[in-house]
């Protein structure tokens, strides 16, 4: 256990560099003693809340990834596999087309994601039993005809939608509407604490699900539990900052290389090394070709793929 | 000795087909019963059934006079464990996680372990000859290492009752005595009541006093060992010709087979 907790001491202290990093960095770059002053205060307060709204997304996207990686026993689960993503994107396209307020893309972006949850849901249960292949399955093909008609519209409508589109296909961190984030913020964090509660299920279930009936875990019940908490985190999260793709598969597995298994260590420490993933690629995000900002789903598949390699080839436990 | 597990005319299988066929079978308190038949003969789903893995289509399962399935699942598995025949799963644990898994049902929600779970855990790590892989990794072990770990869980849970599907068709024979030498122990100085699924006739017929026949989801026959495994019931289930003399040391029956050329020669 004390290795353990050093090493998600370390974690800790890798996020508060990476903090105050967010902090001075930007289009302009500034000393950390000019920030405090009051001129800055309206920069401080906007880049403080953006590293939040990372740091938010890091964790709810990483713990979610943990959950369905453990219940469906499959390495490739991803927040995004039971269809959030393309429903939330398809029903942006459609915001978009018919001129819907800015204002209101966030509640469109979130009943997509749940409509499209509720029909894989439905597709993948045969009566009372759900089956991890058949929601595996229908995630996937539920995402692929969502995606289809996304195309299908972007293409028939033109670029201006597109352009507006991109936005919430490869994920955002600028804050626009400080209260959203502070009410996406409530069921982030308590779908966290709940899986959380959940981390000793999650580690009998890793080892087969009989198994885990044979030692009192009612596994069916705590499936559709855990699917439910982790589509809304997932629904939630789209809404401020769109589809951020890699930190939901790659840092739990990051993890697991480095600290096991456990899902009592290894939901903290993923929540630690997904916020520096995520405040570190979204420094990158703004800085690399400022004033330009990259969308934050193309620098965590750039960064994330190849330093998940390097520690895949120099991982002892895979 | 009372009637611990009482299985009540069940069927069962799996879709349209039924695997289990009208089984009634009393396990005793202090059994050490063994589970017999060909394969496809239904033992491990009768074991699903008697763990609540599979609901039965028909009759009913009581463990101490209440249905098994309206108990709490925990209650149940403080009470009833079960012993797979291969580990499967996430290989990546440590053996100390794995055998802490058997507090599950002990423990609340929220509740962490506390030492009183870790003494046990290591109680059962003793029990298997296996502490000292505590702090292992379960890929870095061996198969025979392997199975003690997952009896060692099993006994974590506290239970009164083990089922166990063919522990120890993966080992060696050396390992195959060790596994079953432990499980008479547990049987004989702890009263736990065992129930497991043998492939090896002379295995079963030296470890068990009761020995269950199985024979395409129904029971064959029921009884001590030297009332089942009589050559007759033998050919019967397993369509094989066989040999039963008595066993020199035990004085159970020894099953010795016989290959179909020399069969022919006799005749």
């Amino acid at each position: 256990m004390s290795v353990h907790f050093k090493r998600l001491l370390v974690l800790s202290l890798l996020l508060f560099i990476a903090i105050i990093f967010g902090l001075i960095k930007g289009a302009v770059q500034i000393p950390l003693t000019n920030l405090l002053l009051k001129d800055s205060r309206v920069i401080l307060n906007m880049r403080l809340l953006r590293i939040l709204t990372a740091i938010l997304a890091g964790c709810g996207l990483a713990v979610s990834g943990i959950a369905l990686q453990a219940i469906l026993i499959n390495p490739l689960a991803e927040p995004y596999l039971l269809g959030t993503s393309s429903g939330a994107g398809l029903a942006a396209v459609i915001a978009v087309i018919i001129g819907v307020s800015r204002i209101y893309m966030p509640l469109a972006a979130f009943s997509g994601a749940v409509a499209s949850i509720i029909l894989v849901y439905n597709l993948a249960r045969e009566g009372k039993r759900l089956s991890d292949k058949s929601l595996i399955l229908s995630g996937v093909i539920v995402s692929i005809a969502l995606s289809a008609v996304i195309v299908f519209l972007v293409s028939l409508f033109g670029n201006e939608a597109m352009h507006e589109i991109s936005w919430w296909l490869w994920g955002n961190l600028q804050v626009y509407d400080y209260k959203l984030i502070l009410l996406v913020s409530i069921p982030v964090i308590s779908g966290i604490i709940a899986i959380y509660i959940f981390s000793q299920d999650l580690n009998a279930i890793s080892m087969g699900e009989e198994e885990a009936i044979h030692l009192g875990i009612d596994t069916q019940n705590i499936k559709k539990i855990l699917i439910l908490i982790t589509a809304l985190i997932t629904a939630s999260l789209i809404c401020i900052c769109g589809i951020i793709g890699f930190v939901g598969l790659i840092v739990p597995h990051m993890m697991r290389l480095v600290v096991g298994p456990n899902h009592k260590v290894l939901i903290p420490a993923t929540c630690l090394a997904a916020s520096v993933f995520m405040v570190a690629c979204d420094i990158i995000a703004r800085t690399v070709f400022a004033p330009v900002e990259i969308p934050i789903g193309v620098i965590t598949a750039v960064i994330g793929a190849p330093v998940f390699m390097v520690l895949l080839k120099k991982g002892k436990r895979v | 000795m009372g009637v611990l597990l009482k299985i009540n005319n069940v069927s069962a299988g799996y879709y349209k087909e039924d695997v289990i066929k009208d089984i009634s079978l009393d396990i005793n308190d202090g059994d050490f019963m063994g589970l017999l038949g060909p394969n496809g003969s239904g033992k491990t789903t009768l074991l699903r059934l008697a763990t609540r893995v599979l609901h039965p289509k028909k009759g009913e399962i009581r463990f101490k006079e209440k249905n098994i399935f309206g108990m709490d699942l925990k209650e149940f598995c403080r009470n009833v464990a079960f012993v797979s025949q291969e580990v499967s799963g996430d290989f990546s644990f440590s053996v100390m996680e794995i055998v802490l898994m058997g507090r599950i049902p002990h423990l609340k929600r929220l509740q962490f372990e506390t030492k009183t779970d870790l003494k046990i855990a290591e109680d059962a790590l003793s029990l298997t000859d296996s502490l000292h892989l505590k702090e292992k990794m379960l890929d870095e072990l061996s198969a025979g290492e392997r199975q003690r770990i997952i009896i060692a869980r099993a006994l974590a849970q506290e239970p009164i009752l083990l089922f166990l599907d063919e522990p120890t068709s993966h080992l060696d024979i050396g390992h195959q005595i060790q596994i079953l030498d432990l499980l008479k122990k547990l049987n004989r100085q702890n009263n736990l009541t065992v129930v497991t699924v043998l492939h090896d006739l002379n295995l079963a017929s030296t470890y068990c006093n009761r020995i269950a026949l199985l024979d395409n989801g129904t029971i064959f026959k029921e009884g001590n060992p030297e009332d089942v495994l009589t050559y007759q019931n033998i050919e019967a289930v397993y369509k094989t010709i066989v040999l039963v003399q008595e066993n020199p040391v035990t004085g159970k029956p020894n099953v010795v087979l016989v290959p179909r050329d020399k069969l022919c020669r006799q005749n």
